[in-house]
């Protein structure tokens, strides 16, 4: 993985930059969403990022995983512009990341365990019962019972459907996880376990992950830093204790609002 | 030894030294693999085993996993191999993964013979069939309780139905039936000239275009073109909840989604085959005078004599039947649909075969009908 970081790959404050948005625009007709966007994710964190619903959380997303065209601006994963990628290193670099959809995005028509095979069998040539052990141990990962392997995506809860569509991002081992909004959907206890989920896979397998997320608890409990994006710029990046201490009216809001408080008296 | 650049073997005295080099990652999973099963194959008994991974430059869960399978191998002959050497950062993942147990892989889905898939493949006929007629029913059943509550039907949907089945069909009609036209009178002329028969190709289009063609060709299109499309949208409707949520909320999903559509049709395809009626005659029309030389009063002329208004009712009579049909079979099959995009491909298909197969067995029906009444 070290090796194949190129040297151009900046460091700033002694931390490495796996993912580095600059100066980014982006729009639909006349109205821009994203407007010269900076924002940097260190290896080996978890980023929360927080913004107004509609606000350009998930077009931010799709722009660095290249699903929304930018009107200007550069993204650099792994030290590498993706624009200047050919489409052999830009497929070589897909294999790294993984992509954790809100409604999952499960292929609908094949099984679990298909799902999870389907990347593998695309990008490496592995033997059906290595190809079966991994699928079983993603799913095991992601704290699914075996027996939901052979099962559709439509005869999965919400819950199960997050988890395999989870267990499916991490099928190539990435290094990078884009989760958008991972615990939407779920009841507490079920969200509470999934922070605990992506935390533990995260140090076991040195993930950086980038979350989009509404979810205070999350917010408090598994993210390393916290973006905050309003007005179409990220207006603040720090600890949960540095967004506590921003003064900017939507921060304030967001942290100190009602919903806030009862997280943070829960927390006491 | 082969696969040396990612595993090395040293036996002394019964003392197994295994020595993992290089990156036990998913790009040279498949090398690994090998190396490993050669490796615990090679050396099924020995005494005692040492795995050294201090060469091991980057390892991921390919990598731990083959790692964990070449240690059970030795765990399950009841050595105890020892692990060493290993980065403090890949101790979290193996210990998790020494951790799961060995699953039990479930039984494959079971293959059915073919005399079962026949089988299967009749009771699940004879229940479409049943089904088919329980939904003629719920819909006519809807359909009543419109007529007798007036104000409860959806206008404005049938409205706009009917421009989306009917008007915006109307290019695409008028060209396919244009050319049908054409093809026959072109064809007539050519094989009834051998008999000095020109004219009687009038006769023969006309017959055949009012009571027969115009309605079948139609119908058959507008299967393909609004028939799927009724499938597909109600289907992914389906898929959404959005059905349940109407239901939910008190509403019938066949009087506000099916009884509209299925008007839209009852009303659209008529005016649709009167239209492909007159442009496959024109089209006939057109080559009689350029390839066979009979002029427009001529052909015009014999027209007149060779149809009466009978065979034009007959052709018109069927088409709100075909349009029932289409629409029925089209709603059906996109309420059916589950949750999986094949399954919404499955029934489309499934509406549109099924939808021609019953528009041509009942024109068959009612040639038989309307020759036993002498139209």
């Amino acid at each position: 993985m070290d090796a194949q970081t190129s040297p151009s790959t900046l460091q700033t404050s002694g931390r490495e930059a796996i993912i580095r948005v600059h100066d980014i625009v982006v729009g639909f007709g006349d109205r821009v969403v994203l407007n010269h966007l900076n924002l940097d994710v260190y290896r080996g964190e978890i980023l929360g990022f927080v913004g107004t619903s509609g606000g350009g959380k998930s077009v931010l997303t799709r722009t660095i995983l290249g699903l929304v065209p930018k009107t200007s601006g550069t993204v650099e994963v792994f030290g590498q512009n993706l624009d200047d990628l050919s489409e052999r290193e830009r497929s070589a670099l897909e294999r790294r990341w993984g992509v954790l959809f809100q409604q999952g995005a499960l292929f609908s028509s094949l099984t679990v365990k298909q799902n999870i095979q389907f990347p593998l069998r695309e990008n490496l040539k592995l033997s059906q019962r290595l190809l079966d052990e991994i699928a079983f141990t993603k799913i095991e990962m992601v704290g699914l019972k075996c027996d939901v392997a052979e099962k559709l995506p439509s005869e999965l809860s919400g819950g199960m459907i997050k988890r395999a569509a989870l267990a499916r991002s991490l099928a190539l081992d990435p290094e990078i996880l884009f989760l958008d909004e991972p615990t939407s959907g779920l009841d507490p206890i079920g969200a509470g376990d999934f922070d605990e989920l992506i935390r533990t896979l995260q140090q076991t397998l040195g993930l950086t992950v980038f979350m989009v997320t509404h979810d205070l608890d999350s917010l408090h409990t598994v993210c390393d830093r916290i973006a905050a994006l309003a007005d179409g710029k990220v207006i603040a990046a720090g600890t949960i204790e540095d967004m506590m201490a921003e003064q900017h009216p939507w921060l304030r809001a967001y942290f100190h609002g009602t919903r806030a408080r009862a997280v943070q008296s829960a927390r006491r | 030894m082969p696969h040396a650049s990612l595993i090395s073997v040293h036996s002394q005295d019964d003392r197994l030294t295994v020595a993992g080099r290089g990156a036990w990652t998913s790009e040279y999973a498949d090398e690994l693999e090998q190396a490993v099963n050669d490796t615990a194959h090679s050396y099924a008994k020995p005494k005692d085993v040492e795995i050294d991974l201090a060469s091991v430059e980057r390892m991921d869960t390919f990598g731990a996993l083959l790692l964990e399978r070449l240690r059970r191998s030795w765990v399950g002959a009841g050595i105890e191999p020892k692990v060493v050497g290993l980065a403090p950062r890949y101790r979290v993942l193996l210990d998790e993964l020494a951790r799961m147990g060995h699953e039990p892989v479930p039984p494959k889905r079971r293959h059915e013979g073919i005399l079962e898939r026949f089988g299967h493949e009749v009771v699940n006929a004879a229940k479409d069939a049943l089904s088919l007629l329980n939904f003629v029913g719920a819909t006519v059943a809807a359909l009543l309780r419109v007529v007798a509550r007036p104000r409860s039907f959806r206008f404005t949907s049938m409205v706009n139905q009917v421009d989306r089945v009917g008007f915006r069909a109307v290019p695409i009609i008028l060209l396919i039936t244009f050319l049908i036209g054409c093809i026959l009178a072109q064809q007539g002329i050519f094989n009834f000239r051998r008999f000095g028969a020109d004219i009687y190709v009038v006769d023969m289009v006309g017959v055949l275009v009012l009571r027969e063609l115009g309605v079948l060709i139609v119908s058959i299109m507008i299967a393909g073109r609004s028939g799927s499309a009724y499938t597909a949208e109600l289907g992914s409707m389906r898929m959404r909840e959005e059905i349940d949520a109407l239901r939910v909320m008190g509403f019938d999903p066949i009087e506000v989604l099916v009884v509209p559509r299925i008007l839209a049709l009852v009303i659209a395809l008529p005016l649709l085959t009167f239209i492909g009626s007159m442009s496959a005659i024109f089209g006939a029309g057109l080559v009689s005078w350029g390839y066979g030389g009979i002029t427009p009063d001529v052909f015009l002329d014999r027209l007149k004599l060779a149809i009466d208004l009978d065979q034009f009712k007959v052709g018109m009579y069927k088409a709100p039947f075909m349009a029932a049909t289409i629409g029925l079979v089209a709603c059906m099959e996109g309420l059916r649909v589950g949750g999986s995009a094949e399954s919404l491909g499955e029934h489309t298909t499934a509406s549109v075969v099924k939808a021609i197969f019953l528009v041509i067995v009942m024109d068959g029906v009612f040639a038989m009908f309307f020759a036993a009444i002498d139209m």
